[in-house]
């Protein structure tokens, strides 16, 4: 599998160096690099091979897919596609409403209750100066899924696909952001840490144990108190802060066994730097475990992104957490499923995005953890 | 056992000043200066740096460390900047057991369940009730958790009218009772601390008779003894009992949504853990003696299925807690979490970092308690207490 890579490649690096004993080999650097990459392709068509017997790790894989469409159908909708009218698909600054016509009350002599008053006087409100027996028009905010929009419009008139579409590209940027964050900063410290070990050791998985036991939606809320806080930097603080907890304890266990394999003292004993040690010899064993991690980051990333958006906490113009805050702070989001389009694509679509990252991490997990495999 | 305890109570004292250095350093990290956003620029250099000095912020920055740290330690947190001059503790303190009981109610049932679906379903692998079950697991547990309990509040409450929609307890019925809200309360959680601890005197007592049927009788008097007491506390309580019904409608359905999702974790965990016990060479030896299946299962595999699954509360406490807070803030239940949310929205700094620290303190306490359930759990795990 994976983890067998360096020794192969250990062995290429001796091959080579007999190459240069004994004088052979022009097309030496090509050599390498094909059976390099020959090696890859056979180990990746191993783990496609185990990672299919999954099959929900295929379902995952396909709403990642499916997201990812999505992703790159936006640019392609709104320059060639059918939303090419920035003033109407805008996810942001867009608007268009469907007027609705209405008749107040027929004559002055139907206005008998107070209720027909109060009917009036808002009428009154939308329509100035508008008396009873004639027509007002009232712009249809939040309008039902019509056939301009697919799924309607939002209460500041907004179309709903298309900001559906848009936050699906916010989504990934910021799941790769924080997983690549994660997993530099989780295998940088557990790598170091199992090296060195001793006061570093202690203290990096000290601080680690802290990490992990801290709810991470309590800190962020506080900091979005303290900063402005944009998506970037959402994504490195998630990464960060995931990255120093439970990925770098996990990580640092896979490399303390990497650690006291012969290849490594091998390495030493032919004159490898710490550094060398470090990052061609432990880092490349640990990284299969790690793009698990990422996995798991990226779903975790996308659901506190929501979240805090959700709450407004966030410095960012559109999101699936801000279509839902609209609805919610516009007062939209208690009053049932009568406007169900306002809630329910936002939901499913961060529930379905972090779900499929999900499931693809545990059937990784089955790839690369024999233990968890059916057989 | 108490060595061990006090060890783990040393290394909670200092995690927990490595967390209260963490916290004053986000503090202040945050771009610009506290002096300057709060204290009026316009007034006098000398009286300035009276403010500043009466405040605790002068000297450099490790000055201001030791001094946010003794103070902390004393109890000074500051005063509300909202719901001035109350000091920040009290604020706090008021929260505190609104958010213990969401918290402790949740996660147990969150962990019965969780693991006894866990445990089935591992036992029936493969299949399409396995596969619909796992999926839906997950699907629980990375659901957009705001949304989740919103969708809960419309069904459970809006749709269907059993619950109340939000909040702590019902204004209007309230308004001529004899007793605040948090007197009440305070009765609610003496009587079940009554119950837990009748209950786990009786576990301790049940744990050490030899015999197994007197164990099993010792407990299920101990079961009985526990939910009598509840009963007759409040069978006593005749006038406080109909409000504190009230508050107990209030809270049922945020415990519930929260227990909904933290279940699926615990369910999944369970399953590969069991998946691991089942594949031991014991399980194959009771199968080959003619052990019961149901035995199986539940005394040889899911015993020793349970240990990960304790260890992953420390993972699950911060999950917990982090759900915590949104379920707080979508159902208006005033604890710590919608307090947190609240401060930060209105930059009531004291009060948001006070409610961070709290926050903090409640994870590390819970894990030390996980910590001695585990070392009572597992058989292997001994703590030597001197010979």
């Amino acid at each position: 599998m994976v983890i067998k890579e360096p020794e192969a490649s250990d062995a290429l690096t001796v091959e080579e160096e007999a190459h240069v004993a004994l004088g052979v080999g022009d097309e030496r650097p090509e050599r390498l690099w094909k059976v390099r990459l020959k090696l890859a392709w056979t180990g990746l068509k191993r783990n496609w091979k185990l990672f299919r017997e999954n099959k929900i790790g295929l379902l995952g894989l396909f709403i990642i897919v499916l997201f990812a469409v999505m992703a790159l159908a936006y640019p392609v909708l709104r320059s060639v596609g059918p939303w090419q009218d920035d003033g109407i698909y805008d996810p942001v600054t867009g608007y268009e409403a469907p007027v609705n016509e209405f008749e107040i009350v027929p004559t002055e002599a139907d206005v008998v209750d107070s209720a027909t008053q109060m009917d009036v006087a808002t009428a009154q409100l939308w329509c100035f100066g508008v008396l009873p027996g004639e027509t007002c028009s009232i712009p249809l905010q939040p309008a039902p899924p019509s056939e301009g929009h697919l799924l309607g419009t939002d209460p500041l008139g907004r179309d709903i696909a298309s900001q559906l579409f848009f936050s699906t590209r916010a989504a990934f940027l910021l799941g790769l952001i924080a997983a690549v964050v994660t997993v530099g900063v989780a295998t940088t410290v557990g790598s170091a840490a199992a090296f060195y070990g001793g006061w570093f050791d202690n203290f990096m998985m000290r601080l680690a144990d802290l990490v992990l036991l801290l709810p991470l939606i309590p800190i962020l809320i506080v900091m979005s108190g303290l900063w402005t806080i944009n998506l970037v930097l959402l994504g490195v603080l998630i990464g960060i802060l995931s990255g120093f907890g439970g990925t770098a304890i996990v990580l640092k266990s896979q490399a303390l066994s990497v650690k006291v394999k012969p290849f490594l003292d091998a390495a030493r004993v032919s004159g490898g730097s710490n550094g060398h040690l470090i990052f061609k010899h432990i880092i490349p064993n640990v990284l299969p475990l790690s793009f698990l991690f990422m996995m798991f980051t990226v779903t975790e990333a996308v659901s506190l992104e929501a979240t805090l958006s959700f709450f407004g906490l966030l410095n960012i113009d559109m999101s699936w957490g801000i279509m839902l805050n609209t609805a919610q702070s516009q007062g939209y989001l208690r009053t049932g499923l009568e406007y169900w389009w306002l809630l329910i694509p936002a939901g499913i679509a961060v529930t379905l995005l972090a779900a499929g990252f999900f499931f693809v991490g545990r059937a990784m997990d089955e790839v690369i953890n024999p233990r968890l495999r059916s057989r | 056992m108490l060595k061990f305890i006090g060890r783990r109570l040393v290394q909670m004292v200092l995690l927990f000043f490595l967390f209260l250095t963490l916290v004053f350093f986000l503090l202040q990290a945050q771009p610009g200066d506290i002096t300057a956003q709060f204290i009026d620029p316009t007034i006098p250099a000398e009286v300035r740096a009276q403010i500043v000095e009466r405040l605790g912020l002068e000297g450099n920055v490790f000055q201001q460390w030791w001094s946010y740290i003794t103070s902390f330690v004393q109890g000074d947190l500051g005063v509300s900047f909202q719901q001035y001059p109350r000091p920040v503790i009290e604020v706090i303190g008021e929260r505190i057991p609104r958010t213990l009981f969401l918290f402790t109610f949740a996660t147990l049932l969150a962990y019965v369940v969780g693991f006894s679906l866990g445990k089935r379903l591992a036992w029936k692998r493969g299949g399409f009730s396995e596969h619909s079950v796992t999926v839906s697991g997950v699907l629980l547990y990375t659901v957009f958790y705001p949304w989740f309990a919103i969708l809960m509040i419309l069904f459970f409450a809006s749709g269907l009218g059993w619950f109340p929609i939000n909040g702590f307890l019902t204004p209007g019925f309230w308004r001529n009772a004899p007793y605040t809200g948090n007197e009440v309360f305070a009765q609610m959680l003496l009587s079940l601390a009554i119950g837990a601890i009748i209950l786990v005197g009786t576990l301790v007592l049940a744990s050490r008779q030899d015999e197994r049927r007197t164990a099993r009788r010792v407990r299920g008097i101990g079961y009985t003894l526990a939910i009598a007491s509840i009963a007759g506390f409040w069978l006593l309580r005749t006038e406080m009992r109909p409000y504190a019904q009230d508050i107990v409608h209030h809270s049922i359905l945020p415990i519930v949504t929260l227990a909904l999702v933290a279940f699926a974790g615990v369910m999944l965990l369970t399953r590969s853990s069991m998946l691991e016990t089942l594949k031991e060479d014991y399980i194959l030896t009771a199968q080959a003696k003619g052990v019961p299946e149901k035995d199986i299962r539940d005394k040889h595999a899911a015993r020793n299925a349970l240990l990960p699954v304790v260890t992953s509360f420390v993972l699950g406490l911060a999950f917990i807690i982090g759900g915590g807070v949104v379920t707080e803030t979508v159902f208006s239940w005033p604890g710590m979490g919608s307090l947190l949310l609240t401060a930060t929205v209105a930059e009531d700094v004291p009060v948001a970092v006070g409610a961070l620290a709290f926050i903090g303190i409640l994870a590390l306490v819970a894990h030390l308690v996980v910590d001695i359930l585990y070392a009572v759990l597992d058989p292997r795990i001994r703590i030597h207490t001197g010979n």
